[in-house]
C-alpha cells in the first residue's frame, strides 16, 4: 500500500476511531481511506468545512474520549495552527499528519516539500514544545502514525506526523502485525470518583511526569477546558505567575522526557568523521550516497530524524564531540541545518533543494567527496 | 447611599460555578440573563447534568461556559460549533449546547455556523446577539445596524448587518428562534424545545450591551433596552424571514418567536456496523 493508505491504517491500528478532514493534496488519500473503513468499525468519518472546523472538531473528539485525528498538507497546517496551540493549552490528545508539498503559498500542490519542519515546531503563537516524527517509508508511515497516538495520549498533547508527497505516494510493501502486538499506551485517567464538593482538578500535574490525568466530557466530573490561562481546576487566572507556571509546565512535560521521545536510526556512526543528517524521503538519497562513499572508504555515517522534534540536542551534542563534519540534506533551505548548527556548535555543510523534487544521491555523495576532501 | 447585597445561596448554586462569582459581565448586560434561562432549563430539562456538555467561543458571551456547572469548554474564537460537533459525534450520548455571541458564531465562525445548519449535526446553538463586540469595547460586529456607531465606526457603520434568522434558514436549519432577555420565560422554554427534539438549532438572543453599543447608540443602559424590546417586540406571525432584520434605533417593530420548526434529516456518521 502507499504511504498515505499506510498512515490510515496505522492511525486505525491505533484505535483512532474519529477523523475530521479537509481534502488537500497530497494527504487526501488519508480522508479517503477513512471515509472508506470508519463507517466498517463503527467510527466517525466527517469532512468538514475547512481545516479550522477539521481540528476543532477533533479537539472536541478528544475530549470525549476518542482517539482523533485529522490530515493535511502545509496550508491546511497553517489554518490549523491557532488550534493546535488551544490542543496544548487544553491538553488535549490527537494526532495531525502533514502531508508536505512545495511550499510556501499554495506551491506545489503534487509535488514533494520538506518546508514544514519549523511551522510544525513553532507555527503556533507562544511558547510551547511539540512532539513530531517524520517516517521514511510507508511501513514507517503505519509504525510512526501508531506511536503518535501513543505519544499523544502519554504527555496529552497534540502530535504531528510530519510526512511528504514523496513518502505519501510510494508503494511498498506495509507488514501490519496483529493489533495484540501492536504497543498501546493508554491516556492517564482519574482514579478518583467526581468529587462531592468543589472542582476536580483536571490540570493538577502527576507530579512523576507533570502529565494531569484527563477526564472525558459526560463522566460527572464537570471539568472547565479554557485556552485562557488557568490554574489547576481549569479556571481562569489573569495573573503573570499562574501563566508562567502553566507554560513552563507544558513546556517541561515534554522536554523533560526527550529521550522516551526520541526516535533515531544510525548507519555506520560508529566510525564516522561525517556524519549526514537526514528525514523523510530525503534520508533514502542519504542512506544510498552514505553507502557508495562508504565502499569508497570514506568515514561517513547516516543520523536518520525518525523524530524530528524536540530536537536530540544532546545526540548531536554528543556527536560533535568525535566528528568533524555535520552535512545536513534537506528539502528546504536549511531548517534542519540551523538546529544541527545550534547544538553541535559548528557550521554544518547544507544539502537543499526547495521542493518539487527529490535530491539525488549524487549530490549528497559529492558534498560526501568534498568533505572528505577528495 | 447604596449597600451591596450579598446572599448565602442562590436558586442556581447546584448548576453554576458559584466559586466563579463574581462574574465579569457589566452592569445592565444581558448575558446573565441568558445564561440564567439556559441553567433554568439545564435544570429542567429530565437529563441528567452528567450528559450536558457546554461550549464557547471567545467573547463576553464566551464566558458562560466557565460559569456552568457542567463539562464546560470555552475554545478558540469562532470554532466553538466545530469543536462541539466532534464532541457529540464522538460521543452521541451527550447533550451539547453552543453558547457564544454574534461576532464569534456570525463572523469568524460564520462558516461553521451555516454549516453545521446545512449538516444538521445535533447541536443547540443558543447565539446571544448583542449588536457589537463587547469584550473588545465596542467595535462593528456583523449585526451591528447600518449606520450605527462603533469605536470602528465612528462615523456610523456603513455595512448591512446579517438578518441571522434568515441566513440560518436559507443554511438549511431546522429549527431558528428569536428572543431577548427581556423573554426569559419563552427563552426557557425554547431551550428546552431544543433540549427535545432531535438536530441543528438555533436561538439568537437579542440582549443590552449598554457599555459597548447603547452608550453610542442612544439607548441609555440596561434597562431601556429593555423597555425598547417591550415595547417593540411583536411575535412574528406570518412575517417573511426576509424582514427580520433589526434596527433599533428605527421605530419599527423587532419580530421574535419561533421562526421555522421542521423535520430534516439529521446528521449520523456512516455506519455499516449494527
Amino acid at each position: 500500500m502507499h504511504g498515505d493508505e499506510a498512515c490510515a491504517e496505522g492511525a486505525i491500528a491505533a484505535g483512532c476511531r474519529f477523523f475530521a478532514g479537509y481534502p488537500i493534496t497530497p494527504s487526501t488519500e488519508i480522508a479517503e481511506r477513512f471515509a472508506q473503513r470508519m463507517p466498517e468499525l463503527g467510527g466517525v468519518f466527517i469532512q468538514m468545512e475547512d481545516e479550522l472546523a477539521s481540528i476543532a472538531a477533533v479537539l472536541g473528539a478528544s475530549a470525549a474520549g476518542a482517539r482523533a485525528m485529522t490530515a493535511t498538507s502545509g496550508p491546511g497546517l497553517s489554518l490549523m495552527l491557532e488550534n493546535l496551540g488551544l490542543g496544548v493549552m487544553l491538553e488535549l490528545p490527537c494526532v495531525i499528519v502533514d502531508i508536505q508539498r512545495g511550499a510556501p503559498s499554495t506551491g506545489l500542490p503534487t509535488m514533494v516539500g520538506q518546508a514544514d519542519v519549523m511551522q510544525a515546531r513553532w507555527g503556533s503563537h507562544g511558547n510551547y514544545s511539540i512532539i513530531a516524527y517524520a517516517p521514511w517509508s510507508p511501513q514507517e508511515a503505519f509504525d510512526l502514525t501508531v506511536l503518535c497516538f501513543n505519544m499523544a495520549d502519554r504527555f496529552r498533547t497534540p502530535v504531528v506526523l510530519l510526512g511528504d508527497e514523496v513518502i505519501g505516494h510510494m508503494m511498498e510493501r506495509v507488514v501490519i502485525p496483529p493489533a495484540e502486538q501492536l504497543p498501546r499506551w493508554e491516556r492517564k485517567r482519574p482514579t478518583t470518583p467526581p468529587p462531592t464538593a468543589g472542582p476536580y482538578r483536571a490540570f493538577e500535574p502527576d507530579p512523576d511526569d507533570l502529565v494531569p490525568p484527563l477526564p472525558h466530557a459526560g463522566e460527572g466530573y464537570r471539568v472547565h477546558f479554557t485556552g485562557l490561562t488557568h490554574d489547576e481546576r481549569g479556571y481562569p487566572d489573569m495573573s503573570g505567575e499562574a501563566h508562567h507556571v502553566l507554560v513552563t509546565r507544558l513546556n517541561e512535560k515534554i522536554d523533560r522526557h526527550v529521550e522516551e521521545i526520541t526516535r533515531l536510526e544510525d548507519y555506520g556512526l560508529e566510525d564516522a568523521r561525517i556524519v549526514v543528517v537526514s528525514f523523510g524521503c530525503t534520508a533514502r538519497s542519504a542512506r544510498r550516497a552514505v553507502r557508495e562513499a562508504r565502499a569508497r572508504g570514506i568515514p561517513v555515517g547516516l543520523l536518520r530524524l525518525v523524530s524530528l522534534w524536540p530536537f536530540p540536542e544532546a545526540v548531536l551534542r554528543e556527536l560533535a564531540q568525535r566528528v568533524d563534519t555535520f552535512i545536513v540534506a534537506e528539502m528546504n533551505l536549511g531548517q534542519v541545518r540551523l538546529e544541527v548548527e545550534r547544538c553541535s556548535g559548528r557550521p554544518a555543510v547544507g544539502v537543499h533543494h526547495a521542493g518539487g523534487e527529490m535530491i539525488h544521491p549524487e549530490q549528497i555523495l559529492q558534498a560526501i567527496l568534498r568533505s572528505a576532501g577528495r | 447611599m447604596t449597600q451591596a447585597i450579598v446572599v448565602d445561596s442562590h436558586p442556581l448554586d447546584q448548576i453554576l460555578r458559584a466559586d466563579r462569582m463574581p462574574h465579569i459581565f457589566c452592569p445592565g448586560c444581558g448575558i446573565g440573563i441568558a445564561m440564567r434561562c439556559y441553567a433554568q432549563a439545564l435544570l429542567e430539562s429530565g437529563i441528567p447534568q452528567q450528559r450536558h456538555v457546554v461550549v464557547s467561543g471567545i467573547g463576553c458571551t464566551g464566558r458562560v461556559a466557565g460559569y456552568i456547572a457542567i463539562d464546560s469548554y470555552h475554545t478558540t474564537h469562532g470554532r466553538a460549533i466545530p469543536f462541539a460537533t466532534g464532541l457529540k459525534l464522538a460521543n452521541p450520548n451527550l447533550m451539547v449546547t453552543v453558547f457564544s455571541g454574534d461576532g464569534d458564531l456570525a463572523a469568524i465562525g460564520g462558516n461553521h455556523l451555516i454549516h453545521a445548519a446545512r449538516r444538521n449535526v445535533d447541536i443547540k446553538v443558543i447565539c446571544v446577539n448583542n449588536f457589537n463586540y463587547g469584550m473588545t469595547g465596542g467595535q462593528c460586529a456583523p449585526t451591528t445596524p447600518l449606520g450605527a456607531i462603533a469605536t470602528t465606526a465612528p462615523y456610523g457603520n456603513p455595512e448591512q448587518p446579517f438578518n441571522l434568522p434568515y441566513l440560518l434558514v436559507a443554511a438549511g436549519a431546522g429549527y431558528v428562534s428569536r428572543w431577548t432577555t427581556l423573554h426569559v420565560r419563552q427563552l426557557k422554554q425554547d431551550i428546552l424545545r431544543c433540549f427535545a427534539r432531535p438536530g441543528f438549532t438555533f436561538i439568537e438572543v437579542l440582549s443590552a450591551c449598554p457599555v459597548g453599543f447603547g452608550k453610542s447608540n442612544s439607548i441609555a443602559d440596561g434597562l431601556e433596552e429593555l423597555q425598547l424590546y417591550r415595547e417593540r417586540c411583536v411575535i412574528a406571525d406570518g412575517v417573511p424571514l426576509e424582514e427580520m432584520g433589526i434596527d433599533l434605533r428605527e421605530n419599527r417593530p423587532i419580530y421574535i418567536g419561533n421562526f421555522i420548526d421542521r423535520d430534516l434529516p439529521v446528521y449520523h456518521p456512516v455506519s455499516l456496523t449494527t
